[in-house]
Parts: C-alpha cells; sequence; structure tokens
C-alpha cells in the first residue's frame, strides 16, 4: 500500500493555506495520507488539522524548540518517522525548501521540486529554466521527495477528518545547527499574497516608496493583496516578501494587475499562471503586454488615482 | 580562513531557453554560457569578506565537464584565488553534486562554504541544504546578510513571512538570495591574471562518488502559450471589461 507524508506547514496559530494544496497533491498518489506536525502548540491547530477529510494519522512532535523553524529540528523528526512512507511532500514556500531538500540528502533520495502535475506515480511536471520549460521526470526510486507548487493544484476537502493524532517524543540527534536570533515577519490586513484572488502588483514604475502606495486604495477596494517586482524590491519600495517571480513567490490569483512592470520573464515565472492578467505601463512595447488579457498603455500616476475612484 | 565556493554553469539569464525539436530536452546549443547569477553573488559574499581582512583563501569548485573551466576562470578573475574542477560528462542531479562536493570539503576542510539558493536552469533549490546535511554542518538558507563575529555567523535570511535572522558557529553553509549584494564585473587585468591562476582537475571517480541519475527526463515542452489579449484605450472600458467579460471584479 503506498503511503504519503505530508508536512504540515503553519505558524504554530494557523495550518497554511498551502498544506491543503499539498494534500490534494497527495491524494493523487495513493489514500494512505498522514501528516507530520512539529510544532510549540499543538492545541492551536489540533482543530484546523482535524478538519481535512482525507488525513489519516498526524504525527505530533510538540516542543517549544519549534516556536521558530530550524530546518535541522524538522528533519530529525521527518527521519524519526520515515520508515513506513513511500512520498514525502511538502509545499515550495521557502519552509519547504529549507527543509525537504535536507531530508532528502539525509535519506539518498533525488527530490523533485516545484512539482504542478502528477502524471503517475512516478512521473511529473515541473517548470525548469525560470518557467520557460515544462519538463515532464520519471523517478526510478522507489521512495520520493516532493516539493509541490500550491498554485497549480486545488485545495483538498476540509469537510471534516478523523485523524488520529500520535504525540512523539523529541528524537535525540547530534545535528549541528545554527540559533534563532530574531525575525521580522510583514504584518497585514491584507489577504495573504499566495492564496488571495486578486493581486495588484508594483514594479520600477511606481518610483518610490510613496508612490507604492497608490496601490494601498486599489488594493483595499478589491481586497487585493499587494505584490512587487524585484525591481521595486531592491529599490526599496516595498519588502522582501512581496516579490512575485522565479525568486519570490508563485501567485495564480483570479486578478493580477501589474503596474510600471515590464514583464521579464522572471517575474512572469511567478504570475503567468493568473487567470486574468492586467497591465498598466506607459511603454506599449513592454513585454508584459504579451501575457496581458487587457493591457492599458497609459502614465500610472494618472491611471491609478482615476482607477481607484472608478472601482 | 577558507572559503569555498561551487559555482554552476548555466544559460546566460537573459536568454530564453527553449525545447529542443525532439522535445527531450532544452536546446543549448547556441546559448551563452555564465555562472548561475546566484553563485555571483556567493563568490561576491566571499570576496567582501577577504577585503575586509575575514578571509585569506578563496577556493572555487564547480562539478561537470571540461567546459565549466570558462565559468571558474571567470571566478579566478573576480577574486577567486584558486579552482577546482570535478569533472565528469555525466548528467548530474543535486544529490550527486552534494556528494561530490562533500568529498571537496574533506579535503579542503574550509571554515565556510557559500553557494547560491538555487540554479536558474533546474530551478531545483536542493544542493546546498543536502550538502549540508551530509556534513552536518549548520544550514543557513536565503541569505540576503552575513556578518561575522570572530568564529560565529550572523544571517539575515528571506523567508515567506518577512525576514529572519539566524546565528551559527563556523563552520557553516550558507546559500545566497539575490539582495545578499549586487556583484562586480571582472576588469581586464583580472581576466588575464586569472588565466595563471591555479586549476586543479579531479575526476568524480578519483573523488569515489558514484554519478547515478535516478530521475531522468522524459520531456521538455514550452508552457501553454496565453492568448495575447487586448489594449483598452481607458480607465473606463478596463473597468467595465473587467467588471462584465472577465467578471473578476
Ligand atoms: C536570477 C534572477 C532572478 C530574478 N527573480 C526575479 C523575481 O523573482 N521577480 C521579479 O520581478 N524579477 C526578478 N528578476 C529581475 C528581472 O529580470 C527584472 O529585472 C525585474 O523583474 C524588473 O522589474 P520591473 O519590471 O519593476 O522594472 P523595469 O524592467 O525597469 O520596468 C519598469 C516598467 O515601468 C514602466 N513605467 C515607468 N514609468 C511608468 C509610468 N509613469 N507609468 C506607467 N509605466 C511606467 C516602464 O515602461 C517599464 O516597463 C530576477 C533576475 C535574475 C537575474
Ligand atoms: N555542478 C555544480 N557544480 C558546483 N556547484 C553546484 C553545481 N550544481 C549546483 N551547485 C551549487 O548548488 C547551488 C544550487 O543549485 P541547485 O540545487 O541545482 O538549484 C548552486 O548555486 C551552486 O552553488
Amino acid at each position: 500500500m503506498t503511503k504519503i507524508l505530508v508536512l504540515a506547514e503553519h505558524d504554530n496559530n494557523s495550518l497554511s493555506g498551502a498544506t491543503l494544496s499539498v494534500t490534494k497533491a497527495a491524494e493523487m498518489l495513493g489514500d494512505e495520507i498522514d501528516l507530520i506536525c512539529t510544532t510549540s502548540n499543538i492545541s492551536n491547530l489540533e482543530a484546523e488539522i482535524s478538519t481535512l477529510t482525507s488525513v489519516k494519522k498526524v504525527h505530533v512532535f510538540e516542543d517549544k524548540i519549534f516556536e521558530n523553524e530550524i530546518a535541522e529540528n524538522t528533519v530529525d523528526c521527518l527521519i524519526a518517522v520515515s520508515d513506513d512512507y513511500d512520498y514525502f511532500l511538502a509545499s515550495s514556500s521557502t519552509s519547504g525548501k529549507n527543509i525537504m531538500p535536507r531530508f532528502a540528502g539525509l535519506m539518498d533520495i533525488q527530490q523533485i521540486s516545484e512539482v504542478i502535475e502528477v502524471v503517475d506515480g512516478s512521473t511529473f511536471k515541473k517548470p525548469i529554466y525560470a518557467g520557460a520549460c515544462i519538463a515532464t521526470v520519471k523517478t526510478e526510486q522507489s521512495r520520493n521527495v516532493l516539493t509541490i507548487r500550491t498554485t497549480s493544484f486545488d485545495k483538498t476537502s476540509t469537510d471534516g477528518g478523523s485523524a488520529e493524532f500520535v504525540k512523539h517524543d523529541l528524537p535525540a540527534n547530534n545535528t549541528n545547527k545554527p540559533t534563532f536570533v530574531k525575525n521580522e515577519l510583514t504584518v497585514s490586513d491584507r489577504p495573504e499574497l499566495t492564496s488571495a484572488d486578486i493581486v495588484v502588483s508594483g514594479g520600477r514604475g511606481m518610483q518610490n516608496s510613496d508612490n507604492f502606495k497608490l496601490l494601498e486604495g486599489i488594493a483595499t477596494k478589491l481586497n487585493a493583496a499587494i505584490g512587487a517586482s524585484r525591481a521595486a524590491v531592491d529599490s526599496g519600495f516595498a519588502p522582501n516578501d512581496y516579490q512575485v517571480g522565479q525568486t519570490g513567490k508563485s501567485v495564480a490569483p483570479n486578478l493580477y494587475v501589474a503596474v510600471g512592470i515590464s514583464g521579464a520573464i522572471q517575474h512572469l515565472a511567478g504570475m503567468k499562471d493568473s487567470k486574468t492578467i492586467v497591465a498598466i505601463n506607459k511603454d506599449e512595447e513592454a513585454p508584459i503586454f504579451k501575457v496581458a488579457d487587457y493591457g492599458l498603455v497609459a502614465d500610472l500616476f494618472e491611471a491609478l488615482p482615476e482607477l481607484e475612484s472608478k472601482l | 580562513m577558507k572559503i569555498l565556493i561551487p559555482i554552476k554553469r548555466v544559460n546566460d539569464y537573459n536568454v530564453k531557453v527553449r525545447p529542443n525539436q525532439a522535445n527531450t530536452d532544452v536546446d543549448l546549443s547556441n546559448v551563452k554560457m555564465a555562472v548561475n547569477p546566484f553563485c555571483e553573488i556567493a563568490l561576491e559574499e566571499a570576496i567582501r569578506l577577504k577585503e575586509g581582512g575575514n578571509a585569506t583563501e578563496i577556493i572555487a569548485v564547480s562539478v561537470g565537464d571540461e567546459k565549466n573551466q570558462e565559468q571558474l576562470r571567470t571566478a579566478l578573475a573576480l577574486g577567486a584565488d584558486r579552482a577546482i574542477l570535478v569533472k565528469t560528462d555525466k548528467a548530474l542531479q543535486p544529490l550527486d553534486v552534494s556528494k561530490v562536493l562533500v568529498k571537496v570539503y574533506e579535503k579542503e576542510s574550509p571554515n565556510l562554504v557559500i553557494m547560491g539558493k538555487v540554479g536558474i536552469d533546474g530551478d531545483h533549490n536542493q544542493t546546498g541544504q543536502m550538502f549540508s546535511a551530509l556534513t552536518n554542518l549548520p544550514q543557513i538558507t536565503f541569505a540576503s546578510k552575513v556578518e561575522l563575529n570572530g568564529n560565529d555567523v550572523e544571517v539575515t535570511r528571506e523567508i515567506d513571512g518577512g525576514l529572519e535572522t539566524l546565528s551559527s558557529s563556523l563552520p557553516a553553509v550558507i546559500t545566497t538570495d539575490l539582495r545578499l549584494n549586487e556583484p562586480r564585473y571582472a576588469s581586464l587585468p583580472n581576466i588575464m591574471k586569472a588565466k595563471r591562476k591555479p586549476l586543479e582537475e579531479l575526476t568524480v571517480e578519483e573523488l569515489g562518488v558514484e554519478v547515478k541519475p535516478t530521475v531522468t527526463t522524459l520531456k521538455v515542452e514550452s508552457p501553454p502559450e496565453r492568448e495575447e489579449g487586448v489594449k483598452v484605450e481607458n480607465v473606463d472600458v478596463l473597468v467595465e471589461k473587467l467588471k462584465n467579460e472577465a467578471k473578476v471584479i
């Protein structure tokens, strides 16, 4: 029987939507799906995890060392419960990318990253070259580690399940690891970028961080998340976690509005699967218009206030 | 202090790579090749540490065929002191590369290993984490700031929620994100000088690593093209289309 272990991603308060998409991908591999959850407080997460209909068992490692994510700590726990499983899945978030290859290395498994389609149990599709090509790859390994691009999968049913929660002691180990110093997390009342229905992104064309705020009124009216190009982040208009693209986040909202963004392939890599794309750019030759369903050739400093007032 | 910089040879990031005619692989026959941008950033960081008096030697290492010499010469021109090419003609996966790098690590015993977070070719984002696991060195990925204090390093990482700072004793493995620094260009005199810097060649067999691809590529295709949309005359038309045609607002 094929057994699949999914890494539960969360912030110790609530489960990440990514885990729902990864569980959906797991369902395409088999129906023995278990979760592993390393957390400082399982009681915060238990109710939410219990809603996942397809999950059979949850391996719980609860300790204050999981207040902040140190890949080494999570991987020690993954190894401890790894014996029975054929597949190990996490999302291709920064967390999944940090943890899973480390685990795969210790298991002597070649990982397959950024899976966008499960063709069958050993065949997967994944983007390569910043999404310029899609590769179909086949694994000859009997056990596999996959990271899942969550925008390519629906969310699993959360109508209620009957998962059994199994608590484990922390595994003994002598792993060398870094220590946590601090974090600066972006707080925002807006929807989360990777799961928002609408994303409004600004690029270098916004010119400075004050102008970047022109996007806020529109985002508020549309209940949208705000994103940015690399150039906008590098120039300090927006924080790093706003970056959409090859090295930032992958998004696929119903509506993506690109303002003052030229449409470099590395940016397109993160947003071209959006359902409807709008581009506002004063350069009618800008490559972003090639992927835009609706292109408005205009000066953004005129178009944005008008757009805000007409929404 | 010695720093080891693994360098990957990849397509120039400005080039749009396409599938070959038979759709069996990508077509790199006429594509300009370069040092992976994230490896350039790793090397730049090492050079700055050396310029700041915090490092004494920078060793660039690449695993792959003879052509990787070009990228190692670039690394030498930028500021690496010497280079190692571990040769193989076989297709490499991150797990193979990390096993080879472990052997090089054992030979050289560097105090710090800085790698790119991802190769822009395969989009794997694996080698640094695997290498760190196999050497049992502390792993710090996606660095946007590196500060060395004696035998400790403090690193700010770019994560999905914002920024995180970790600290570690050395030796350690760091992988670089884009905002860590802006790499310099090699000057002509340095390009000339690089020709005389040592470039050692080894083979994967000599290092006792068996390269065995366990994941093979069956097919490479272009992604589905988006149909080119329409230009709208003004904001009113845009709003109308979004409401009534696309029905997204
Ligand atoms: C390895 C690597 C990884 C990368 N990863 C990413 C990534 O993840 N995400 C990403 O975004 N980029 C990434 N990049 C960078 C990418 O190549 C581009 O440099 C970047 O996307 C450009 O950002 P931009 O479109 O905002 O800026 P520009 O290319 O400078 O475009 C600005 C646009 O604004 C328009 N404009 C200017 N003024 C106005 C105005 N008043 N009104 C209307 N329009 C105006 C201009 O016509 C222009 O089209 C990466 C690059 C590399 C090498
Ligand atoms: N063939 C290689 N030779 C040397 N270093 C490599 C090689 N492949 C990958 N690396 C290193 O691993 C990083 C991540 O690559 P990847 O895991 O392929 O995305 C690169 O930026 C390099 O630092």
